[in-house]
């Protein structure tokens, strides 16, 4: 036998072997391990803000730590940074190319970044007199689909080109690039430790990996359909996915499986993004269908709906204090809910 | 179509799922007792949960009196 066939038994005598190993654990689901459970008071949340500003599709915003400003990235080719107190524009970053997919708030608030069709992941510096382009981060043979933040110096980002990379931001150079996916990389969240990130992609998996010595640690199976949504779970044991399969699910890390999945027979839209009230009790997806679903992570039924918006929900966020939750639609227009 | 490119790309597969498989997996009620717990121990702090007093709402204007 030639040592390629040998592989492929190998490699398919291991799928079955993760396969029985994960069943193996597998002595409850999560819908009746939370049947004790007081279900969520159904959720009705008001519209407290319409930002106008944009002129076109919105396709990223990001919270910044400090639970007041965000930045939104929209085809306009701007970046704006809003106070959401206020709901006024505190900056505009003119951007070399319009055709942005991602930006990204670093923690301390002094930078932010944007990238898409460019290939690119550009940083600027929000605290210079001017705002100053400060790397344009060009190694991507790709898309820039997501991009965050570990500190002022280090980028995470997600690529078109199926791979993942972290970023020096002093020589501008890649630290490690994270090779395993197979079809293009639509998302990433960081973990709360900042030691690992999750990736999702258009192969329909979502992969695990360690930021340091950048393996892929676990792959997680489920999705029929590219995965365009990601988010660690506020303990860091579980993440949530949304995908074009209409569908989002939750995996927990240490029992290596999907343990619920979120779905309803009348939604037939694609999910766009997802993000989680700050006890992880609340899912709040944005769809094709205009609409904002929110689900109840533990036992899987939805629990309200955020309706307002003209045209597709491209992104979601939630502030770290988690007061209200932002959605950002091809409407151009976003909307601070609570 | 280089089939040592094929064979090196198969190592590699082979390699990866031998690292995957080698997880240590706790049982999924454990887990899920984990979760739970973390949510429901958070569950008074989040504002989106059990709503948020309108004096204390930055996002809400507080209704006042004003006396002329």
């Amino acid at each position: 036998m030639g040592e390629m066939e040998q592989m492929k038994k190998e490699a398919e005598a291991l799928k079955t072997q993760i396969e029985a190993a994960r069943k193996a654990v597998h002595d409850t689901d999560m819908a009746s391990a939370a049947s004790g459970v007081a279900p969520a008071p159904r959720v009705q949340l008001k519209t407290r803000r319409n930002l106008k500003g944009h002129l076109a599709k919105i396709y990223a915003m990001h919270w910044s730590t400090d639970n007041r400003l965000m930045v939104s990235a929209s085809q306009d080719g701007k970046l704006l940074i809003w106070d959401s107190h206020s709901g006024n524009k505190v900056n505009a970053v003119p951007l070399k190319s319009s055709w942005v997919m991602t930006c990204a708030y670093a923690p301390s608030g002094n930078l932010v970044a944007s990238g898409g069709l460019d290939n690119m992941c550009t940083v600027y510096n929000l605290k210079t007199p001017v705002i100053k382009t400060v790397k344009e981060l060009d190694a991507h043979t790709g898309y820039l689909s997501c991009a965050r933040f570990l500190s002022d110096t280090e980028v995470l980002t997600a690529s078109g080109d199926t791979t993942c990379a972290l970023w020096d931001l002093e020589t501008g150079k890649q630290k490690t690039v994270f090779l395993n996916h197979v079809g293009d990389c639509m998302c990433l969240s960081l973990s709360p430790d900042m030691n690992s990130f999750v990736s999702g992609a258009c192969d329909s998996l979502a992969k695990l990996w360690d930021i340091r010595d950048g393996q892929c640690k676990q792959t997680f199976l489920g999705h029929t359909s590219d995965i365009n949504a990601i988010s660690f779970y506020p303990g860091g044991n579980a993440i949530i996915t949304g995908s074009d399969d209409c569908t989002c699910k939750m995996y927990d890390l240490r029992a290596d499986q999907e343990l619920i999945t979120y779905q309803d027979a009348a939604l037939n839209s694609g999910v766009t993004s997802l993000a989680l009230s700050m006890s992880g009790r609340l899912i709040f997806a944005g769809y094709d269908d205009f609409n904002c679903n929110i689900w109840d992570s533990l036992k899987g039924e939805k629990v309200g709906v955020l309706s307002g918006h003209d045209n597709r929900v491209s992104c979601t966020g939630v502030p770290p204090d988690g007061m209200c939750v932002c959605t950002g639609s091809w409407d151009s227009f976003l909307k601070i809910w609570n | 179509m280089s089939s040592n490119s094929n064979l090196t790309s198969m190592r590699r597969t082979v390699e990866q799922l031998k690292l995957e498989a080698s997880v240590d997996r706790i049982k999924v009620s454990q887990a899920a007792a984990d979760l739970q717990q973390y949510c429901l121990q958070n569950a008074s702090k989040d504002a989106l949960l059990v709503g948020v007093p309108a004096g204390s709402n930055p996002f809400r204007e507080p209704r006042s009196c004003a006396l002329l």
